[in-house]
């Protein structure tokens, strides 16, 4: 029965569409495209069928090699990471999707496959880090997916692109290698790699030195990986420099596997006592992601550009991950999971409507919008939809995250974080207003010819939206932010199930 | 005194010649013995693709180019790797898990185990080699 293989085949799927790119490459450059749409598309395929498997029969374990699982390496899905890896490979799908007309625009012919290539590498390290249950095979997965990020971010024209990866390139290894001493040292005392078996021996060595010491350079080294406040400067120049389709298959997964690892790492691989009594890491991640959350939406109110704006808008919205997360209940866990996936939704739309804008006028600034309503009208009304979402208006999935969060700091008689809560809405709500604003209220400068466009057509008037390749994901994940918002009951019940999971064992 | 381009170094010339067979010999020695001893696939292609640099740089990319095309090597890169998970593909296909080699149908176990790290050593090699070529040529012609 291949069924039983899913959780292989989830990872091998992209991984061998990255092998066979460059080989489709040297025959026709335009049959790559396809190879990488057929992989994510499979690949989404199957993490929908595991995510549904999960919730039938729970856990499920693949054991590699057949290897019994201490000594082998295991896969394994539960209702947190099945969930987790569908909304990957989905954002994955949709931007291979996105990619075909967006990439002939912004990168040359030549190097197309190999960026294919690439990018399925990436979703590949993505989807092996989520989906194993073994510490170091998440390393590895992780240098997988970061590698990849470099050259991805780097692939970009632009001289700025460069310099932006060789910055990440600089800080993400500094992650990596911290991460890596983290499981050196557990293996050091524990002598194993495998999370389930961490979980059970590491309680008799919780106030070891060692353990004390592993958990601090995970927590660090995590937390540059999803770029928590202070140690978010890689990602701003990151997010803006690299092709529009890269910084949204970034900013709407990367980050959020840093955030999922940090779960996992925080709460299934140390228990939620740990966290509380042993080091109060929670109360110390608390006041991070506040700053996190009142910093970057004060940021991205500073901005001009477009997409750096988002980038900080990211920061702000990964400190609400972890957030609801340092609550440590119930409600505010589902809501924390919960913005894993509607976060990506939203800022997946918004880098797609960026890129569709820059794609049919080049413009990169705020300013540039103005009138765009007319022009581009789908596109700004995705743009519209997402960003009304980030402020956390009602029947959108913003509102869905941030109210289970709010109310989840009130159960715990945290009633001082619902004011920042509300603070940093208001503040998304001036720095996504006053874009809105320009798109559908400001006068579009008569005589002015607007940028230099990479495909501007000769026709001024009427309607001039991005190609249909571009404009579909874009509309998908729109609606989706919709969708979900609405009938959100769904969502829920699947995040409440991962934050149960969570807080009360593997 | 100038001293003459390597190229022309009549000594380097025939010393190379004469040592890249036998450092070739030796990264197969290397990889196939890899799953009984000290070696493997990884250091094995490492010396198969250094074997092929010494060639490069005594004789020149567009020599080693004649003996390895670009798309000869990028196959070598590919098809390593290929190798390797057709080989867990096969375990699959013989009813077991991914990379269960013991599953695959030969007289015994051991045999069946012995046989697929052979292969997968090999993949690996095939692998190493190619990219390090690759990486060689990619770096050799920015300096030029």
């Amino acid at each position: 029965m291949i069924a039983e293989h899913f959780p292989i085949l989830v990872i091998l799927t992209p991984l061998l569409s990255a092998i066979l790119i460059p080989l489709v490459g040297m025959i026709r450059r335009q049959l790559c495209w396809h190879v990488a749409f057929v992989a994510s598309h499979i690949g989404f395929l199957i993490s929908g069928w595991l995510l549904l498997r999960v919730r039938d029969t729970g856990r499920i374990s693949y054991w590699l090699g057949g290897w019994e699982p201490p000594w082998g390496i295991e896969y394994v899905l539960d209702d947190l990471n099945a969930l987790v890896l569908l909304v990957i490979s989905f954002i994955a799908f949709m931007s291979v999707l996105y990619a075909r007309k967006s990439i002939e625009a912004e990168i040359e012919p030549v190097r197309i496959p190999a960026f294919y290539s690439i990018f399925m590498l990436f979703v590949t390290g993505l989807m092996g880090i989520v989906i194993t249950g073994d510490v170091f095979n998440l390393y590895v997965f992780l240098e997988i997916s970061s590698l990849a990020g470099y050259a991805l971010i780097a692939a970009n024209r632009k001289k700025e692109a460069l310099l932006a990866s060789y910055n990440y390139l600089i800080l993400g290894t500094i992650a990596a290698t911290f991460i890596l001493i983290g499981i050196g040292y557990l293996y050091m005392v524990t002598g194993s790699l495998n999370m389930a078996d961490l979980r059970e021996r590491l309680p008799s060595l919780y106030h070891s030195k060692v353990v004390l010491t592993a958990f601090a350079f995970f927590t660090v080294g995590l937390s540059l990986k999803l770029a928590l406040f202070p140690l978010h400067v890689w990602l701003p120049n990151a997010y803006t420099y690299a092709p529009s389709v890269v910084s949204a298959v970034m900013a709407a997964t990367a980050t959020k596997v840093g955030a999922y690892v940090l779960l996992r790492i925080m709460f299934t691989v140390f228990s939620v006592e740990f966290d509380l009594h042993v080091v109060s890491i929670t109360s110390i991640l608390l006041f991070l992601s506040l700053t996190a959350i009142v910093a970057g939406s004060v940021l991205a109110i500073a901005q001009t550009n477009i997409k750096r704006m988002l980038a900080y808008s990211s920061v702000g919205q990964i400190g609400y991950i972890v957030l609801g997360a340092t609550i440590v209940n119930e409600t505010a866990m589902t809501g924390s999971i919960l913005h894993i996936l509607n976060h990506a939704l939203m800022k997946g739309t918004l880098f797609f409507v960026a890129g569709c804008v820059i794609y049919k006028t080049g413009i990169k600034d705020i300013s540039g919008l103005k009138g765009m309503a007319r022009r581009m009208p789908f596109s700004m009304a995705a743009f519209t939809i997402a960003g009304l979402s980030m402020v956390g208006v009602p029947l959108t999935v913003g509102f869905v995250s941030k109210w289970h969060i709010a109310l989840g700091a009130i159960q715990a008689d945290m009633w001082y974080l619902v004011p920042v809560i509300l603070l940093s809405s208001l503040l998304t709500a001036v720095y996504f207003g006053r874009v809105i604003e320009t798109i559908y209220f400001s006068k579009e400068p008569g005589a002015k010819k607007s940028g230099s466009g990479l495909n501007e057509p000769r026709g001024r008037a009427g309607v001039q939206e991005a190609p249909f390749g571009m404009l579909l994901p874009t509309l998908i994940l729109a609606a989706l932010c919709i969708v979900f918002g609405a009938a959100a009951s769904t969502s829920v019940s699947y995040a409440g199930a991962a934050a149960r999971l969570l807080l009360g064992g593997m | 005194m100038k001293e003459k381009p390597l190229s022309e170094n009549i000594i380097k010339r025939a010393m190379t010649r004469l040592l890249v067979p036998f450092i070739q010999l030796f990264a197969f020695y290397v990889i196939a013995h890899g799953d009984i001893g000290p070696g493997g696939g990884f250091q094995g292609g490492v010396i198969l693709g250094a074997g092929f640099i010494l060639y490069v740089i005594t004789f020149g990319m567009d020599e080693g180019r004649k003996r390895i095309s670009r798309t000869a090597s990028d196959l070598l890169s590919t098809a390593g790797v290929l190798l390797f998970a057709a080989t867990g593909f096969a375990c699959i296909v013989a009813g077991g898990a991914y990379l269960q080699y013991a599953s695959l149908p030969f007289s015994s176990p051991q045999l069946a185990s012995h046989l697929a790290i052979f292969v997968i050593e090999w993949g690996i090699g095939i692998t190493v080699a190619g990219v390090m070529i690759t990486l060689y040529f990619l770096i050799g012609r920015e300096v030029q």
